[in-house]
């Protein structure tokens, strides 16, 4: 039995969980959508956050200015030891492996850990962003989204539907109800989220995955 | 040569219908908004926009787009203005969808004067149909041209009156390498000074790149946009260069 959980807190949720993965002195990027919603959970102080937009070292916000956002151009602080640049170079810094591990929201996972996440065919959602780039560059790629589209659909499935992103697999996929760790193109299920059981995400996921908890 | 002017439309005296023209900005962050305001009341149609966004809905760019003027936009997340998809849909406009890695080295390398370059991002995506692959060392790329354009219009924060240029945080973004891919850069910015207070170190855009300058009228705030008055602004330029 699942308590049901508004969308907001479902998106807390998988926040947080994404959080835990942030340790030591690396350098994360956040995407666009809950990846944004990660920094007030990280613990670690040694984290540095990159944003694609032009600046290393992103923090909260202290005094709001219009001309210092994130990636999904809400409003962010500057913290100490950081720096700007222009949006070549922020992508020469990704595409060049430079940046650690990028936080990455989808529409759609498959059982080999390629996403979809930049077209809905016949739709507006006409953007990819900086997506194809973390995905060739950045060392590590993880992906935070819902497990289950807004009607209700698995968005873990067999097969991509909408067009893909890269070649590439993430390596972790962390949702409201699991965490996935991607090995050789193949689905482990390491974690369970809190009240959730095997059989439950069996039932909510169209993909084939190992159990390996 | 005096690059200095007072109104929107005397900057924008060479734009043409049928003109290629480069749009500083992430969002309306960092975009030439007076520009903008300027091309909305100019008597041009046709034109092709290289910008991330254009624009949000009816706001900047997305202002231009709503009057019709943009033939073809090439720019990287068009997610954040549904009237470019809704466009889109009806046959109205041309998308060129480009990451925004190459969207940025695209242009960074047309003003470097390079045809184009090969890149590991988008290979085996829809988005390198119809793009040379090449193995280079046993890693896959493909080829993306350069892009160069008739005009670029930038913000900056800073200019002297010979076009040296810095910027102001996270509303850098495009506009530092779009000031180096264009026949003709006309940048709009908060403040103009003499040459020599700016310090050399910090100058990001260097005055060779810089054709035309004006103070910007319409500002990003946390209220929105605001315009300010010719008034004002002239103070506020008489003021600096005391």
């Amino acid at each position: 039995m699942t308590v049901s959980l508004s969308k907001i807190e479902l998106q807390q949720t998988i926040a947080k969980r994404v959080a835990k993965e942030l340790k030591g002195s690396i350098t994360v990027n956040l995407g666009v959508g809950i990846p944004t919603l990660v920094p007030k959970f990280i613990e670690d102080p040694k984290v540095h956050l990159h944003t694609e937009n032009g600046l290393l070292g992103v923090t909260d916000v202290k005094e709001e200015d219009p001309n210092l956002v994130n990636a999904s151009k809400l409003p962010v602080g500057e913290a100490v030891g950081a720096s700007y640049f222009d949006s070549a170079g922020s992508f020469g810094m990704i595409r060049g492996g430079h940046v650690d591990m990028a936080i990455l929201g989808a529409l759609q996972a498959d059982e080999t850990g390629q996403i979809a996440n930049w077209a809905v065919p016949g739709k507006n959602i006409i953007g990819v962003g900086g997506a194809m780039d973390l995905l060739v560059g950045a060392k590590k790629v993880i992906v935070a989204m819902s497990h289950a589209s807004k009607d209700g659909e698995s968005k873990i499935m067999e097969k991509l539907t909408y067009p893909k992103t890269s070649n590439r697999s993430v390596d972790m996929i962390i949702t409201d109800l699991a965490v996935f760790e991607v090995r050789e193109r193949q689905l482990y299920l390491l974690e369970l989220a809190p009240g959730i059981s095997v059989e439950e995400v069996q039932e909510k996921t169209e993909a084939n995955f190992i159990v390996d908890l | 040569m005096e690059k200095l002017v007072q109104q929107a439309n005397q900057a924008l005296s060479c734009v043409e219908s049928g003109q290629t023209i480069l749009v500083g900005g992430f969002g309306l962050i960092g975009a030439p908004l007076t520009l903008i305001d300027g091309l909305i009341k100019k008597d041009v149609k046709d034109l092709t926009i290289v910008s991330n966004n254009i624009g949000e809905p009816g706001r900047g760019l997305g202002l231009v787009l709503n009057q019709n003027k943009i033939k073809k936009a090439i720019g990287s997340y068009f997610t954040s203005n549904r009237d470019v998809g809704d466009k889109y849909q009806k046959g109205e406009i041309e998308l060129e969808l480009l990451p925004q890695g190459t969207l940025s080295e695209s242009i960074r390398a047309g003003g470097a004067g390079l045809g184009g370059y090969y890149t590991t991002t988008g290979v085996g995506t829809d988005l390198a149909i119809g793009k040379e692959e090449r193995v280079i060392d046993g890693t896959t790329y493909i080829l993306e041209k350069s892009i160069h354009a008739d005009i670029a219009l930038i913000r900056a924060h800073k200019a002297d009156t010979l076009g040296n240029l810095v910027y102001y945080k996270t509303a850098r973004n495009f506009n530092p390498l779009m000031a180096t891919a264009a026949k003709t850069v006309i940048v709009e910015v908060d403040e103009i000074v003499e040459p020599g207070e700016l310090n050399p170190e910090e100058i990001i855009t260097p005055h060779l790149y810089v054709d035309t300058i004006l103070v910007a009228e319409h500002i990003l705030t946390t209220e929105g946009v605001v315009v300010h008055d010719r008034e004002s602004i002239e103070n506020r330029v008489t003021a600096n260069n005391r």
